[in-house]
Formats: structure tokens, C-alpha cells, sequence
């Protein structure tokens, strides 16, 4: 079986995803769609929390994301710093916009669902919480790598704030609990067993989840392709520019 | 090492080196804390604790890219890395001496600013206990985030952007361990992990900054 | 459309929010994507010309 790090070689990269690409859009549009038409008109209300149940099929696919991606760039990072595969690097780039927006699609969902349950538009949740440093840690990540210029240097300095920051998001998500003993629900999903959310509401979320995995895989592979164009460009002209 | 250590010291205690300026920080953070929330000494002693803690930790932010800019600009960085001292040591040291020249002094100046805010009296033990134990993680996150922005023209917003999100940990078991011992309650608990925080940066922390001077440099 | 009561205005504007943020990602994504290919292309275009 070919090696998964042929794909490291950047024409291999984008040649492989040009031809990927177009599948997993799909998908991503079908499970979307499916999930959250399915569980926005097919789906009864919840006894306590009235129609207010329907946002779990964007809340909670989106949270999952915004540590998956985080997860994701911490691989990359540490791909990087091991075997210096520059798609690595740019893949881990590419993510971080992704996580934003998963981050702020959780925490605004987050929010205006609070606000009818909990009868305030915040509040100092642990989960929220977390996930509001979690957004921090994203903006300290994206703006680093556009306040360095040399590339190589921006990849070292990236990776290695997210491997120190992953440390820290971990101990930060204890702090938080230790801080503040919450008002979410105990960890309701679990995807061994069902006890806290009920079947019926269970299927249109797994599938509106994996269209959000699809969707980041989707918009990930669209973006390291970027990266690597970008760079391939910035490369070309310094190089015009020293044989000027 | 000592010679480091002593050096830099000796620049952060010169004028112009910048020696009081973490304690004036902190000194007009709490003056500014009555004037926003209003002086009722009754609510002003519920909050003293967390204001302090917070005036000391934006105290150390203040003066963090003191660790390496200087070095930095007139090429002694350059220097200290081709010298026999490993580039952990030397980022281990510069921790040190930023925690001696601001952490120190806002641990000293912490039970005088208490005052000011009505901070109970049970509280001024764990107060100090809790900065002395927290302000060197702070010294220590504060260096590696120095390093990472050190070769940049206007990096202080960025180095806050980056450091305050690491400085979370630090900031709830300190201030929940000062918060408990004005309350009069058990603070074990966050005592111990404040100090397992300090520890943890003190002992990995230097590689990670050594390791991004080093790219730095190159 | 379903029956929301009086949690209509959060379930709608949960959806709006999130899927206004999805596909403005999406849309900027691509966006950027044919900018960068095309001015790549210029750039490889420019070399070989003048090589």
C-alpha cells in the first residue's frame, strides 16, 4: 500500500485532493442538508427544553469541530517539527480558520440557547468558557502566522505555540471546571451510549456531525491547496527578484 | 549562569531599565479598580483578592518584552547563543531575572495595595503566599511568549493576544487560593496545583523558548 | 414550518447565524482559492515568457 506521506509532496497534494475534492463537497452538502432538514422539521420538541432541542443539531456538531480542527493542527504541528513536510505546515494553517468559525458558531449557539433556558445570553458555563478560550487561542495562532514574514520561520513559531498551547488549552479545561461547576447537562453525548439524548433526536445529529466533518475536510483540502499555490507564488518572485 | 543572571538584573535595575514600571502598573491598576466599581469598602474586600491578582498579572504583561528585545537589538542574543551556556539555561535565567526584577517586587507591593482595597485581614497570608507561588509561572509563560514575538517591530499587542490565554490556569488556581483564604476556607487544593503549574513551566517551559530562539536566530 | 412557540426567535436565528458564517467561510475560501490559482498561473505564465 502507498505511503500516506507520498501526500506530503506537494503536487501529489493537490493533485490527489483536485480529484477528492468534488466527492467530499457532496457529501458534505447531503449530510448537512439531510441532518439538519431531518432535525429541524422531523423531530418533536423536548419536554423540558421546548423547540430549543433543534439547536443541538448545529451546537453540538460545530463544538466538536472546534476542538477536533485544534486537534487536528496539533498533529500537523507536530509533523512539521518531525519530518518538515511543508504541506504539514500549511495544512495546519489552512485549519485554523475552520476552528474559528466552528468556535463562534458553538459559542453563538451556545448563547442564544442559553438565553431562553437559562434566562441570560452568557454565562460563565465551564463548557462555554472553555470554548471562549479556546477562541483565543485560535486568534493568538492565526495572527502569528500573519505577523511573520519568512515562511519557514512563521511554520516553526506556529507549530510550536500550538503544541505549547495545547498543553495549556488541556489544563485550562480543568481550571475552568474547578472554577466554575456548571449548568450544562453531564457529557450528553456519547457515542457508545445513548442515555442522555434520546434516539430520535440521535440520528439526525450523527448525520448533521458528519457533515460538519465532511465540510471541514472538505474546506481544509481547499485551503492547504491555497497555502501551497501561495507559497509556490511568493516563492517564484523572490526568486525573480533576486535574479533581477 | 550567575553572571546572566546578574547582568540582566543589574540592566532592569538602571535607569532607564524599566525596574518600576511593573509596580507602577499595578499600583495605578488599583487605584483605577474603586473608580470603576465604586468604593463601598464592603464589595471592594469581596473582589480584592481577584483585582490584585489581575493587577499583578497585567503588571508582568506589561514588562515582558524586556526579557529579549533588548538583547535582541543589539545582537548580545546572537551572542549568548554561540556561548557555552545551553540556550535552555539562558531562557531559564532571563525567566529568572524577569521574575526578580518585576515578579518579586509585585509580591512585596501586593499586601500595601491590599489595603487599598479593603482586602480582609485573614486574606493577606494567602494573598502573597499565592503571588509568591503564581508570579514566577507568570515570569516563565511570559518568556516563552517574549521569545516568540521578540523579532518583531510592534509585537506587544500580539505578545498579549498570545500570553494572556496561557496565563488562565495561573489566574483561577491563584486567585481561587487567595479568594479562599479571605473567605477563611481551605485553599490546599488550588495551592497545589498553582504550585504544580509553576513547577511544570519552570521545568519544560525553557526548552520550548529555547527552542524558539533558536528559530529566531537562524 | 414547524411549530417553535415561544423559542422561535432562538431556534431561527441559531440557524441563520450559523449557516450565514458557514457559507461566508465557504464562499471566501473559494474565493481566495481561484485568486491565488490564477495569479500563480500568471506568475508561472511570466517566467516562462521570459526565460
Amino acid at each position: 500500500m502507498a505511503s500516506l506521506w507520498e501526500y506530503a509532496n506537494p503536487k501529489k497534494f493537490i493533485d490527489t485532493t483536485d480529484k477528492v475534492l468534488p466527492w467530499v463537497s457532496v457529501l458534505a452538502v447531503l449530510c448537512l442538508a439531510t441532518g439538519l432538514i431531518w432535525g429541524f422539521f422531523f423531530t418533536p420538541d423536548d419536554f423540558r427544553q421546548g423547540s430549543t432541542v433543534k439547536i443541538i443539531y448545529l451546537h453540538v456538531p460545530s463544538a466538536l469541530m472546534a476542538i477536533n480542527a485544534w486537534i487536528m493542527m496539533l498533529v500537523a504541528s507536530l509533523i512539521w517539527v518531525v519530518r518538515r513536510h511543508h504541506v504539514s505546515a500549511l495544512a495546519a494553517r489552512a485549519a485554523a480558520p475552520v476552528g474559528v468559525v466552528m468556535t463562534v458558531i458553538a459559542l453563538a449557539t451556545g448563547a442564544i440557547w442559553g438565553q431562553p433556558m437559562w434566562g441570560t445570553w452568557w454565562a460563565w458555563d465551564p463548557r462555554l468558557t472553555s470554548f471562549l478560550i479556546l477562541f483565543l487561542f485560535y486568534l493568538g495562532y492565526i495572527a502569528l502566522w500573519e505577523a511573520i514574514e519568512n515562511d519557514d520561520t512563521a511554520a516553526d513559531l506556529t507549530a510550536i505555540l500550538c503544541i505549547v498551547g495545547s498543553v495549556f488549552a488541556l489544563l485550562s479545561r480543568y481550571a475552568v471546571l474547578f472554577w466554575n461547576q456548571g449548568l450544562h447537562q453531564g457529557a450528553s453525548l456519547s457515542l457508545d451510549k445513548e442515555e442522555n439524548v434520546a434516539d430520535v433526536f440521535y440520528f439526525p445529529l450523527l448525520v448533521s456531525i458528519a457533515g460538519f466533518v465532511f465540510l471541514f475536510i472538505a474546506l481544509v483540502f481547499l485551503r492547504t491547496q491555497t497555502e501551497i499555490r501561495a507559497r509556490r507564488m511568493r516563492a517564484l518572485l523572490a526568486r525573480d527578484r533576486m535574479e533581477a | 549562569m550567575t553572571a546572566l543572571l546578574l547582568r540582566d538584573i543589574r540592566l532592569a535595575v538602571r535607569a532607564g531599565g524599566g525596574f518600576g514600571l511593573g509596580l507602577a502598573f499595578f499600583l495605578i491598576v488599583v487605584v483605577l479598580v474603586p473608580f470603576g466599581v465604586g468604593p463601598q469598602s464592603e464589595l471592594l474586600a469581596r473582589i480584592a483578592a481577584g483585582i490584585l491578582w489581575i493587577g499583578a498579572l497585567l503588571a508582568c504583561l506589561v514588562s515582558l518584552d524586556r526579557i529579549f528585545a533588548l538583547d535582541w537589538e543589539d545582537g548580545s542574543l546572537d551572542l549568548l547563543a554561540t556561548a557555552p551556556l545551553p540556550m535552555e539555561a539562558v531562557a531559564a535565567v532571563k525567566g529568572l531575572a524577569h521574575w526578580i526584577t518585576t515578579g518579586l517586587p509585585l509580591v512585596l507591593a501586593a499586601p500595601v495595595l491590599g489595603v487599598l482595597l479593603s482586602l480582609p485581614v485573614q486574606g493577606y497570608g494567602p494573598l502573597v503566599l499565592s503571588l509568591l507561588l503564581g508570579t514566577p509561572a507568570l515570569s516563565m509563560i511570559g518568556a516563552f511568549g517574549a521569545a516568540l514575538t521578540v523579532g518583531l517591530r510592534r509585537g506587544g499587542l500580539l505578545l498579549s493576544l498570545l500570553v494572556l490565554p496561557l496565563y488562565v490556569p495561573t489566574l483561577i488556581f491563584g486567585a481561587e487560593m487567595a479568594r479562599r483564604g479571605v473567605d477563611g476556607q481551605d485553599y490546599t487544593t488550588p495551592m497545589l496545583m498553582l504550585a504544580g503549574i509553576t513547577c511544570g513551566t519552570i521545568a519544560l517551559l525553557p526548552f520550548a523558548s529555547a527552542a524558539v530562539l533558536r528559530v529566531n536566530l537562524r | 414550518m414547524p411549530e417553535l412557540g415561544k423559542y422561535a426567535e432562538a431556534v431561527l436565528s441559531s440557524y441563520a447565524v450559523s449557516l450565514v458564517l458557514l457559507i461566508a467561510l465557504v464562499v471566501f475560501s473559494w474565493r481566495r482559492s481561484v485568486r491565488v490559482k490564477n495569479a500563480l498561473k500568471d506568475v508561472e505564465r511570466k517566467r516562462k515568457m521570459d526565460v
